[in-house]
């Protein structure tokens, strides 16, 4: 029997934890820095993280940081679309590597139509989504379309999450939990305070599929800081910021760990 | 009017639901990071809104600082031009110029109730952003007004404003830095800091709670008006005109109207220069369903669901979507809505100042041009038109445009 796309993505990380590491979830944005490399770039991120998130531009990104908007705008100069994309990470997942989720704000994908957007994703070999301006009580229609398909909706919460509704968006996640570090948008590289592992802590308590961190994670130090306290990081705009300026995803990755 | 619009008219009262939709548009489309926040500003509205003490503090601010009610002037060489009865309601005599006080105030007053330390706005022709950072300083908040950099330049008038209003302005340089991203700014800003800052938002739009907000707080326009009307002429008016930007002067203007259904109620767009993608600001007339800032609404995009830059020669209407409301009002017939261009508006700007010895705010202008168009296909009509601020902003622009063509 095949694997779920959702639980390929849990188990990606679940396998990161049982060799006793915190997982990466790598993050670029399509077709940034340049077009024509996104597919090399996309290939060398998926050898060396444990997931993949692809960001989906979009001329909107009201909780993204300076270098996703930059990252986004110039994508979107650069012709960047969401059926372009499509067929790039299909190359990709054409030959194995890391799952590949899609981050994107909620309007591309009404425009793609929520109806064919499941079978085309999967199709593609993504495993599924994060939607960061879809919150839970607005998010039934789509959900229930990537239910037919297998695919995660990544469910993101936050430090100011209520404890009640904290418990309400665990116990329905798949894929893991996109649990925000700080109150802000992506990028800023902060200081990883006691209360924040303590938050992390109240999280991975309420879910039952693995906990990741996201959001200003730049550095090792803050890496080990979260180790033991949630199932993996995510790495953004610093990974974004390597990609721009030419340099080796790879090694970038490698030296997190 | 039909039956089916006096049904149309009738749902329009009750709308939104608790979960802010207004029919299909609306709703709450935020970060998770603001749905507390949201949570806690419905909370407050439910608490203070219609309580009396609330009531009273806003109903005081209203007449004894704004300076409510607003007149009612009979526009005597209007209606004789245009051979129709036409009557303005003068936002424009409102404190700082335009209806953007009535909820700037109502806003304020209701953050420092719920423990707000600071207060952010967004602003395009900068009367949003004026009207902060007065409400702010009078009950004593700091302020921080966002607005894109193109609009710095040309509203530089309300930026010194602002400034002596004691707020601090930031200009927002990504896109097409105007309104839209001026919001987007304001967003992060306050996902940074959800539980002590206050986001004043300045017109119908946004994530619910706020359309329904700002309408209870400027509806007093319509209310004002519409007793105005029956005072005045015993009767109410065959239609009225407001331009529609985000929306807040016009829902606030026809929200009282809604269930008489001989009233025709009609929102005038920025047409710009014309009906292509990125040269008007006409959203209802010509965007297509889609979810921008929050809400579930009618937006100006390509294809793909990328937001497009809008034109307009009025900063204040030169926005990418529009009031989840309009696109409901639009969508059962209520209320008609319609473009007027930078040419018609400019036109009819300096035939207001000419002759009427008003000059209105090049957003207002658009009103008036749909008013006369209308009057042209009606002769007699007794015609309302909201005349929501006005044009001593727009001095720089008019400089460069209208000036130049009479000197």
């Amino acid at each position: 029997m095949s694997v779920a796309p959702h639980e390929a993505v849990s188990a990606a990380i679940a396998a990161a934890r049982k060799g006793g590491r915190t997982a990466l979830v790598g993050f670029l944005t399509a077709g940034f820095p340049r077009r024509e490399r996104f597919r090399d770039d996309l290939a060398a991120v998926a050898a060396a993280a444990d997931v993949v998130e692809v960001g989906v531009p979009f001329s909107d990104p009201m909780a993204d940081g300076t270098t996703i908007q930059r990252a986004s705008f110039a994508a979107l100069a650069n012709g960047v679309t969401l059926p372009w994309i499509l067929g790039e990470v299909a190359a990709v997942t054409a030959t194995g590597g890391a799952p590949i989720l899609l981050m994107s704000y909620l309007n591309p994908l009404l425009a793609y139509g929520l109806e064919r957007l499941p079978r085309a994703a999967a199709a593609a070999g993504i495993a599924g989504f994060i939607v960061p301006d879809l919150p839970f009580e607005e998010r039934a229609e789509l959900k229930a379309a990537l239910d037919r398909e297998g695919l995660a909706l990544v469910q993101m919460v936050t430090p100011v999450t209520p404890r009640e509704r904290l418990e309400r968006l665990c116990a329905d996640a798949r894929g893991f939990v996109y649990a925000v570090t700080m109150t802000g948008t992506t990028g800023k590289a902060a200081a990883v305070p006691d209360d924040v592992l303590a938050y992390m802590d109240r999280v991975r308590a309420a879910a039952r599929v693995p906990v990741c961190a996201g959001f200003g994670i730049r550095s090792r130090e803050q890496v080990d800081r979260f180790a033991g306290h949630v199932d993996g990081v995510v790495v953004g705009s610093a990974l974004v910021e390597v990609l721009e300026r030419g340099e080796d995803p790879r090694a970038f990755l490698a030296s997190l760990r | 009017m039909t039956s089916a619009s006096g049904a149309a008219a009738t749902a329009a009262a009750s709308v939104p639901d608790r979960r802010g939709r207004f029919g299909p548009f609306g709703g709450r489309y935020v970060p998770e990071t603001l749905v507390a926040a949201l949570d806690r500003l419905q909370a407050g509205i439910d608490r203070y809104l219609a309580s009396e003490d609330f009531q009273a503090e806003f109903r005081s601010e209203l007449a004894t600082w704004v300076g409510r009610p607003t007149a009612l002037t009979h526009a005597l060489t209007l209606s004789r031009r245009w051979g129709a009865d036409v009557w303005l309601k003068r936002e424009d005599l409102a404190h700082t110029g335009a209806h953007k006080i009535n909820n700037a105030i109502g806003q304020t007053l209701l953050a420092k109730r719920l423990g707000a330390k600071r207060i952010i706005a967004e602003t395009g022709a900068g009367q949003h952003g004026v009207a902060s950072a007065a409400a702010a300083a009078r009950v004593g908040l700091p302020c921080t007004v966002y607005m894109g950099a193109v609009d710095v330049e040309r509203q530089a008038p309300n930026v010194g404003r602002m400034k002596l209003l004691g707020a601090t302005v930031v200009p927002v340089t990504s896109g097409d830095a105007t309104l839209r991203v001026a919001i987007d700014e304001a967003l992060r800003d306050w996902v940074a800091d959800p539980e002590g800052t206050y986001y004043s938002i300045g017109s119908a739009v946004g994530p619910h709670p706020y359309p329904y907000l700002v309408r209870e707080l400027q509806s007093v326009i319509g209310r004002e008006a519409r007793a105005q009307m029956l005072e005045r002429t015993g009767a109410l008016p065959d239609a009225a005109f407001a331009c529609v930007g985000g929306g807040s002067n016009a829902i606030g203007l026809f929200h009282p109207f809604l269930e008489d259904a001989g009233v025709r109620l009609v929102g005038i767009e920025a047409g710009g220069r014309g009906q292509g993608l990125g040269d008007n600001a006409a959203s209802l007339t010509y965007g297509t369903p889609g979810v921008l800032q929050g809400s579930y609404t009618l937006i100006l995009q390509d294809e793909h669901g990328q937001v497009r830059e809008t034109h307009s020669v009025s900063a204040g209407l030169d926005y990418s979507g529009v009031g989840p409301e309009h696109a409901y009002l639009l969508r059962t017939g209520r209320v008609a809505y319609e473009a007027a261009s930078d040419a018609e508006a400019l036109d009819a700007l300096v035939e207001c100042a000419r002759y009427e010895g008003i000059l209105p705010a090049i957003e207002t202008a658009h009103a008036f041009a749909g008013a006369r168009r209308y009057a042209a296909s009606h002769p007699g009509a007794r015609i309302l038109i909201g005349c929501s601020g006005r044009g001593d902003k727009d001095m720089p622009i008019l400089q460069r445009t209208v000036l130049e063509g009479l000197a």
